[in-house]
This record gives structure tokens, C-alpha cells and sequence, in this order.
């Protein structure tokens, strides 16, 4: 289980990081898929199999094809280089970075780090009664009221498309030129 | 497997409800509009507001929970609601006319702003950070559209993207601060959080330490205090100017109420950790924001600017935390809605289709041009600098009674400093309009009159003035309101 573990935390971070550094879009959005397939094992290993189907199925399936979609479709150009150069700005903030960086190590090297509280639904408890149950029951009874009010944040995204993206630009909306 | 279905207790949420359901009304009346003009949609979104204003004012004094603890109808969340009310009424009042002189034929406009003001309703009512998280993301989603409503002008799209993105990556921040102290106390309720912290070992988690400093940035990062709020200017002034009205009072109210219940409620124990640093942000933040104000020669950008600042004086009351303290935030808050969004509704008369009239030297000699209105703009800006008679200085004295009270001695004189500081640029304003002549290029008509401005103009007026003079109504009520906060400390 460890061996996994550490292989593919290796994996997800090679490639959430080379989607940084990769030059083609293209394969920016597959070594993101990457990453995220790498998330699903690691949710597995925690023994969280529904969450780990939902994010193979919905963001290494769904939404990184639709990624792939748009980047084809916009069809980019020639790459454009923003040369980097170390200015003041840049300067502090890899300042702060490195020291936000040694205040993590510290943090989780500390041994008290490692003993969390148990939550509700500990490991063998959710064995026994099936994380998809679990989720569902919880998604029906606790948590009714965030699950309803997020169709109303779905909605708003909805209308915000239709609005924005739409409508054909006309002569409204010229004041101010 | 049988289980209970939990109790669905919809009078905790009812204002919300109206709110998110009269959005929806709104959304189909929009379909049936053939063309003409948007205004029956804003009557009828008026009407929403106030149902949902009633429905707040008759809950007052019940405080009962729903949902299985996870929202709160106690009187801060009524209270705050009513603020919320009182804020997007004034902003629909001033959009009618704006609406027409920019030819935003949109009915989406009012349904965006319900829906926003029923996340703003959900954030002030939650007891627990997925809710807190949802309310937020609806308001912040309605806020990016509503920016970018102008399509045909560049600095509207400019202002929707970069609040887009801004406030995307601010959500990453707050989101990850949630998921750390989850994973230190095992629960997200803020209560229990708060009762988690009881035990001393819990205490020295790193996690919450974490958690408490991830949550710390991305509050900051909503609320633009310094130094995360290179955002608010572009935006601010990108966006149409009813817009801005409402975004410089609304969000910032609803976040400093959830800001309250996560630090009072949840992370209330810990309060000598986090108190010094609010006192360093609100330093900066008014700081940064009157200095910068002094500078601006656009007024919507020193509006942006002088909001920045009124929200450090807010932060400034959060430090204390004392009953006192809160109750002033909530005081402050109603008085910042009415001197704000009064202001705006000048710009919105004085402007034309052709021209925004948003520099000072538009604004030469206008108070001859105008007498009402350059003597309406005088008293906001009085308040604004917070000079007795106006609800702007009570809310400030209170606010410095309560840091002083507490004993942080230095950040009340950091806070009288700069109103002193403020006065520069709210003067200036008035200077521009009285002493010097007018010319070609300033305003020389008197602005047509429109009846929705002359109400919201009036309104405010009352307001700042009428809690300037008889503040004691709305200050009881407001500490009364704080004190049903379950302190954890």
C-alpha cells in the first residue's frame, strides 16, 4: 500500500507540474489527466471508492475532454513567451514562497501532525456500511440543505453563460466610449 | 437500510428562500418580456426584497436552527439580513435609470442581484463552513456576471475576468483553509469547532493554525483588505456603476458576517492568536486605501479606493471582538450602505448616455448647477469623513471606542490618523463643486429628474442622517444582535 502510495503521489505531482512547464497546450491537458487519474488511486488507497470513481469518470473523463475540445477548437496560435526576470516583485514572493515552504515542512514533519482526531465515518465503519450508501444517506439527511442550495449556484453559473456568452453584442452597453 | 429523513425546517431559511424563488420568478417574467423596458422586473424584485425584509423583521428574537444545526435563523443573521435587503432595494432603485441610460436591456440583471442577495442571506445564516462556502460561491458567481454585463465596453469584460479569476483563485485559499481545520477538529460545524478547541491538545494542532491562516487569506482576499485587494480598483471601475454601488456594500457586509461566525463561533478561542492579525491588515488596509485614494482623479476609482479603507475601519471592531465591537461592525455597515450607495446615485444622475461624468472636474461647479444635489453629496461626504451629525462619525466612534476600550491603544490612532487622512480626498470633491467656476467641459445642466434616484437619494440621505442624530435605536439593537453570538471563548 505505501509503495503505491508513493508512486503515484510522485505521479500526480509530476504531473500537476508539468502542466506548467509543457509548452503545447495539448499535452498540458493530458498530463493533467494524468494527475488527476494518479488523485483517483490515492482516494482509493483511503479506501474512498465512490470518490475515486466519480473523479476518474467526471474530471479525468468529462471535463478534461471538454479542455481538449476548446483547445482544439481556439486552435492556438504560435506560442507567445513572456521572458521571465527577477524584479522586486518577484523577488518577495519567492522570498515569502520559500519561507511559506520551510513553515510546511515544519508543520508536517511535527509529529503531532500525524494524529488527527477520528471523524465520524472512520475507515472500518464505512467497510461495513459502503461509502456510497454512507454518502447518499448523508447527501439525503445532514448535508440536504448545501446539496439543494448548490442547484441554485448551478443555475446562476447557467444564466451567467447564457448571458455572457450568447447574446449577440449589439449597440448596448456603449456608454463610457 | 432505513434511516431518518432529517426535519425540513424551511421558516430557518425563509428569506433566502424568497429570495433564490422570486430570482427564479424574475428569470421566467424575463422570458415573457417581449421588449420595452426592464423596469416591471425591478418593481416586482422590489416587492421580493421587501417580503423578504418582512419575513426577517417578524423572525426577530427566535433563533431556532434547521437542517440539523447547519443554518441559524438567530437575530445577527435577521439583522444582517436586513442590511442586505436595505442595500440591494437601494441598488435596484439607482440600476432603473442606470439600466436605461447605458441600454442594458438585461431582466437577467435583477434576478442575478436576488440570487446574489440570497447567497449573502445563506452566508450570514450558516453555522457551518460547506454552507458559509456555497452562500459565497453564489454571490461571488452573480457578482463576476453582473460585472461583465456591459458587453460592448472593454473595461466591463476586463473587470468580470479579473474578479473571475481573482476570486476563483481566493476560493481555492478559503476552500483549502475549511478542508484543514476539517481534518483538524473532524467536524464543520462551527460550534463543534469551537468545542473542539476546548481541548488543550487540539490547540497546538498545526492544522488549525493552518486552516485558521488559510481561511484568514481568502476572507481577505472577498473582502479586498490590504494586502490582497489589487483586484477591487480595475474591477470597481470596469463594472457598470449600479454594479459597483452594490458590490462596494453588499459582499463586503456578507463577508464580514461570515467572518464573524467563523472567528467568533468557530475559531472564538483562539482569538489572542488571530487578533494581532486583523490588527495588521486593518492597519494596512485603511492605510493603503486612504493614501492611494488621494491619488485617484476618476471618482469611481477613489470610491474603490475609500471602500478599501472603510473596510479596514470595519476589520479594526473584529480585533476587539467584544460585544461592542461586533455591534458596531453591524452598525457601521448599514450606515456605509446608505453614505455609499447615496454617492453612487449622484453619479448615476449626473451622467449621461454620451458621458459618465466620473472625473472631479466634471463636477465643477456643480453645486450651483444643482443645489440639492451638490448639498446631498456635501452631508455623504460628511459622513464619509465621519463628522458629527452624520451616522458615518457615530459608527466610527463607536468603532474606536470599542479598539480603545480593549486596550489597542495604537491602532485607534492609526484609525483617527487616517480619517484625517480621508478628509483630503472627500473634501476635494466638495471644493471641486463650490469654489471653483465652471467651464465647458464640467456638468452645466441640471440632471433630468428621475424618480427611482430621487427616492434612493432621499432615502440615504434620511438614513446617514437619521442614525447621525438618533443612532440609539440601531445601536441597541445592533450589540443586542451581536450578543446572541455563541463566544467560544
Amino acid at each position: 500500500m505505501n509503495i503505491l502510495f508513493y508512486l503515484f503521489a510522485v505521479l500526480a505531482v509530476l504531473g500537476a507540474s508539468s502542466v506548467l512547464y509543457m509548452r503545447n497546450p495539448v499535452y498540458c491537458t493530458l498530463s493533467l489527466v494524468g494527475a488527476f487519474f494518479s488523485l483517483g488511486v490515492i482516494y482509493v488507497l483511503l479506501n474512498s471508492e465512490f470518490i475515486a470513481t466519480v473523479q476518474v469518470l467526471v474530471y479525468a473523463g468529462a471535463i478534461m475532454v471538454l479542455f481538449l475540445f476548446v483547445i482544439m477548437l481556439l486552435n492556438v496560435e504560435t506560442e507567445k513567451r513572456f521572458p521571465f526576470r527577477w524584479r522586486p516583485p518577484q523577488v518577495i514572493g519567492a522570498v515569502l514562497a520559500g519561507v511559506i515552504f520551510v513553515q510546511l515542512v515544519g508543520l508536517f514533519a511535527n509529529p503531532r501532525s500525524q494524529t488527527g482526531p477520528l471523524a465520524d465515518y472512520p475507515a472500518d465503519r464505512l467497510a461495513r456500511e459502503g461509502t456510497v450508501e454512507t454518502i447518499g444517506q448523508l447527501l439525503f439527511t445532514d448535508y440536504v440543505l448545501p446539496f439543494e442550495v448548490i442547484s441554485v449556484l448551478l443555475l446562476v453559473a447557467i444564466i451567467g453563460a447564457v448571458v455572457l456568452a450568447k447574446r449577440r453584442v449589439k449597440n448596448e452597453g456603449t456608454e463610457g466610449q | 437500510m432505513t434511516f431518518q429523513l432529517t426535519q425540513i425546517d424551511f421558516q430557518t431559511i425563509l428569506p433566502s428562500m424568497i429570495m433564490f424563488g422570486m430570482g427564479m420568478v424574475v428569470l421566467l417574467l424575463e422570458t415573457l418580456r417581449r421588449s420595452g423596458s426592464t423596469t416591471p422586473l425591478a418593481v416586482v424584485s422590489l416587492l421580493s426584497l421587501a417580503a423578504a425584509g418582512y419575513a426577517s423583521a417578524v423572525q426577530l428574537g427566535w433563533g431556532g436552527q434547521g437542517f440539523s444545526g447547519s443554518v441559524i435563523a438567530d437575530d445577527f443573521s435577521l439583522a444582517f439580513n436586513l442590511v442586505f435587503v436595505t442595500a440591494t432595494a437601494l441598488v435596484i432603485l439607482i440600476s432603473i435609470p442606470y439600466l436605461e441610460k447605458s441600454g442594458l436591456k438585461y431582466g437577467e440583471y435583477y434576478a442575478l442581484l436576488l440570487f446574489a442577495t440570497g447567497g449573502m442571506m445563506v452566508m450570514g445564516s450558516s453555522l457551518d463552513l460547506l454552507m458559509i462556502f456555497v452562500g459565497l460561491e453564489i454571490l461571488s458567481i452573480s457578482s463576476y456576471i453582473l460585472c461583465g454585463m456591459l458587453r460592448a465596453d472593454v473595461r466591463s469584460n476586463e473587470s468580470a475576468m479579473k474578479y473571475f479569476l481573482l476570486g476563483a483563485f481566493a476560493t481555492g485559499f478559503l476552500l483549502y483553509g475549511m478542508v484543514m481545520i476539517y481534518g483538524a477538529t473532524g467536524t464543520i460545524h462551527l460550534r463543534k469547532i469551537g468545542a473542539a478547541l476546548a481541548q488543550p491538545e487540539m490547540y497546538s494542532n498545526p492544522y488549525i493554525w493552518f486552516g485558521m491562516g488559510l481561511l484568514i487569506v481568502g476572507f481577505g482576499f472577498k473582502l479586498a483588505l490590504a494586502p490582497f485587494h489589487m483586484w477591487t480598483p480595475d474591477v470597481y471601475e470596469g463594472a457598470p456603476t449600479a454594479v459597483t454601488a452594490f458590490l462596494s456594500v453588499g459582499p463586503k457586509a456578507a463577508g464580514f458576517a461570515a467572518l464573524i461566525r467563523v472567528m467568533i463561533e468557530g475559531l472564538g478561542r483562539m482569538h489572542n492568536e488571530w487578533d494581532m492579525v486583523f490588527w495588521v491588515l486593518a492597519a494596512l488596509t485603511m492605510t493603503l486605501g486612504n493614501v492611494v485614494a488621494i491619488q485617484q482623479n476618476n471618482i469611481k476609482r477613489m470610491l474603490a479606493y475609500s471602500s478599501i479603507a472603510h473596510a479596514g475601519y470595519i476589520l479594526a471592531a473584529l480585533v476587539v471582538a467584544t460585544e461592542e465591537g461586533l455591534g458596531a461592525i453591524l452598525f457601521y455597515s448599514l450606515v456605509y450602505v446608505f453614505m455609499n450607495i447615496g454617492v453612487f446615485a449622484i453619479l448615476i444622475l449626473a451622467a449621461t448616455p454620451k458621458n459618465e461624468r466620473l472625473t472631479f472636474d466634471d463636477y465643477k461647479g456643480f453645486g450651483y448647477v444643482s443645489p440639492l444635489l451638490g448639498l446631498a453629496m456635501f452631508v455623504f461626504m460628511l459622513s464619509m469623513m465621519g463628522i458629527p451629525l452624520t451616522g458615518g462619525f457615530v459608527g466610527k466612534f463607536q468603532i474606536f471606542k470599542a479598539v480603545v476600550d480593549q486596550g489597542y491603544i495604537w491602532l485607534a490612532i492609526v484609525g483617527v490618523l487616517n480619517s484625517v487622512v480621508s478628509v483630503y480626498y472627500y473634501l476635494r470633491i466638495v471644493v471641486v463643486m463650490y469654489m471653483q467656476p465652471q467651464d465647458s467641459k464640467s456638468i452645466n445642466e441640471k440632471p433630468a429628474f428621475s424618480l427611482p434616484l430621487a427616492v434612493a437619494i432621499t432615502a440615504s440621505l434620511a438614513g446617514v442622517v437619521f442614525l447621525g442624530i438618533l443612532p440609539a435605536g440601531w445601536m441597541e439593537f445592533s450589540s443586542h444582535s451581536v450578543s446572541v453570538l455563541v463566544a467560544s471563548f
